[in-house]
């Protein structure tokens, strides 16, 4: 069995300890504890909770306590007591989301923290556009995409806590407000954040539980497919096409640019499971613009990435490299705004 | 004063050569996470290196089209925020011929340097 080496995993180890044995009602043992991905402030572990002889995988989804986020992250991120009751809603509405298992408590002393169960298959782009287990997968997932999308959007809201409401115009500010934060002039974002302004579409008179983070990375495959959504955090009430614009925004494709949905389908492929799995219909020029949206959204990202090791909030060689990435969206939105609509 | 060859961006050239081809393997086998972290940092150095030969070139070049579409002399960093300022305001926008001109040339000067196979 994995041995818990450094002393903050010893902690986490004893305190999931106590949590499990509160849940499950019964002493449980943790084993195979592992740090995931994830920086300093939003953490993923992996664990099993061996419980009676039965063994269950298990994620703790955790931000420690007085860990330093942006004022952007705070304003747009929800706290992880949140996303565990997105999480269940969507879970219980039949979506492809990790099952929520337990919230921890303020005393308990690990910070915002709940544990959900632990789903096979894997993220990373670059092997699931590529390597040979997924030949079959790769066929299927700009379909499954589309109907799981559709699952997520058919939630009935009276089962979420409070979400905040994004329209197009309060994404459109809230861009504004990081450009004029970050202080640099950007006239190829300004041109685009224009030309969705002047085109913006009206908000809904329902609007719905959009997944806000929808994207090839978000989500694990195995060989059959997508098996599960990850990364709840930027949940928001909104338009349902804003997911499907940036799920298709080219930043993830990694590579495989003739195939927008995610790198592995088309738009049509993608609207079309979506609408068969009850999803609305989807109008294109509804679609291209969030997808003009999501470009420009991806590329203020980047510099918000590079800004949080330029402001020191956290020192990172990859966050600061991540800044001249922007460009990359620039180059797309010259193109995208030239197919106009 | 000059400096002494290697130039800035050969020295540059040399440093990630050597990182990419003999630590970057050699940390693959002992640390892989600090592998990926390697090749994150010899993708700057990279970066770097186009920089230093082909930044103050393009600069110049964004200058001069930008004091031609501006009407007026000022620092690129002056007249990019005169030109960012009209287009949040909505004075300029892409029906305007020169001014997409100018942005497709900068931005094509700007991929080359950051990331030459984006496409």
């Amino acid at each position: 069995m994995n041995v818990h080496t450094s002393p903050e995993a010893e902690t986490v180890a004893r305190i999931l300890g106590e949590a499990a044995r509160r849940h499950f009602c019964t002493p449980a043992s943790i084993e195979a504890l592992s740090r995931q991905s994830g920086g300093a402030s939003r953490q993923t572990w992996s664990f099993d909770a061996v419980v009676n002889g039965e063994r269950h995988a298990l994620i703790l989804r955790r931000d420690p306590p007085a860990q330093g986020k942006t004022e952007r992250e705070r304003s747009v991120t929800i706290d992880r007591a949140t996303e565990f009751r997105v999480l269940r809603a969507a879970h219980e509405a039949g979506v492809r989301a990790p099952e929520p298992l337990f919230e921890l408590t303020p005393q308990d002393g690990l910070g915002e923290a709940y544990v959900m169960r632990r789903v096979g298959g894997i993220a990373i782009a670059r092997k699931l556009l590529r390597d040979a287990p997924y030949e079959a997968a790769r066929g299927r997932i700009a379909g499954q995409l589309g109907e799981i999308l559709a699952r997520i959007h058919a939630t009935d809201t009276g089962t979420l806590p409070p979400l905040p409401r994004r329209e197009a115009a309060d994404h459109i500010a809230e861009l504004r407000r990081s450009l004029d934060a970050l202080g640099q002039p950007q006239p190829v974002f300004e041109l685009a954040l224009t030309w969705l302004d002047r085109r913006r579409p009206a908000p809904l008179d329902r609007p719905v539980l959009v997944h806000g983070d929808y994207r090839t990375g978000n989500y694990l495959v195995d060989e059959t497919g997508v098996t599960t959504i990850l990364d709840w955090e930027l949940a928001h009430l909104g338009d349902p096409v804003e997911d499907l614009g940036w799920l298709c925004v080219k930043s993830w494709r990694f590579g495989a640019i003739d195939r927008p949905a995610g790198g592995f389908g088309s738009r049509e492929e993608l609207w079309a499971a979506y609408e068969h799995a009850g999803g609305g219909k989807v109008d294109p020029v509804r679609a291209h613009w969030w997808e003009v949206f999501g470009t420009a959204h991806w590329g203020i990202i980047c510099l918000n990435q590079a800004w949080k090791h330029l402001s020191g909030s956290i020192k990172s060689m990859e966050h600061a490299s991540i800044g001249r990435r922007a460009v990359e969206t620039e180059v797309d939105l010259l193109q995208l705004l030239k197919q106009g609509a | 004063m000059a400096q002494d060859r290697p130039t800035a961006a050969e020295l540059l050239a040399a440093i990630a050569d050597f990182l990419r081809e003999e630590a970057t393997p050699a940390l693959d086998r002992t640390e892989p996470r600090l592998g990926f972290q390697m090749r994150v940092a010899v993708n700057s150095l990279a970066i770097l290196e186009r920089e230093a030969r082909l930044g103050p070139a393009a600069d110049a070049r964004e200058h001069e089209r930008l004091v031609g579409l501006l009407g007026r002399e000022a620092t690129l960093e002056e007249l990019n925020r005169e030109l960012a300022r009209q287009l949040r305001g909505g004075e300029r926008d892409e029906t305007d011929a020169a001014l997409m001109a100018h942005l497709d040339a900068t931005i094509a000067d700007k991929i080359v340097i950051a990331n030459p196979k984006w496409r």
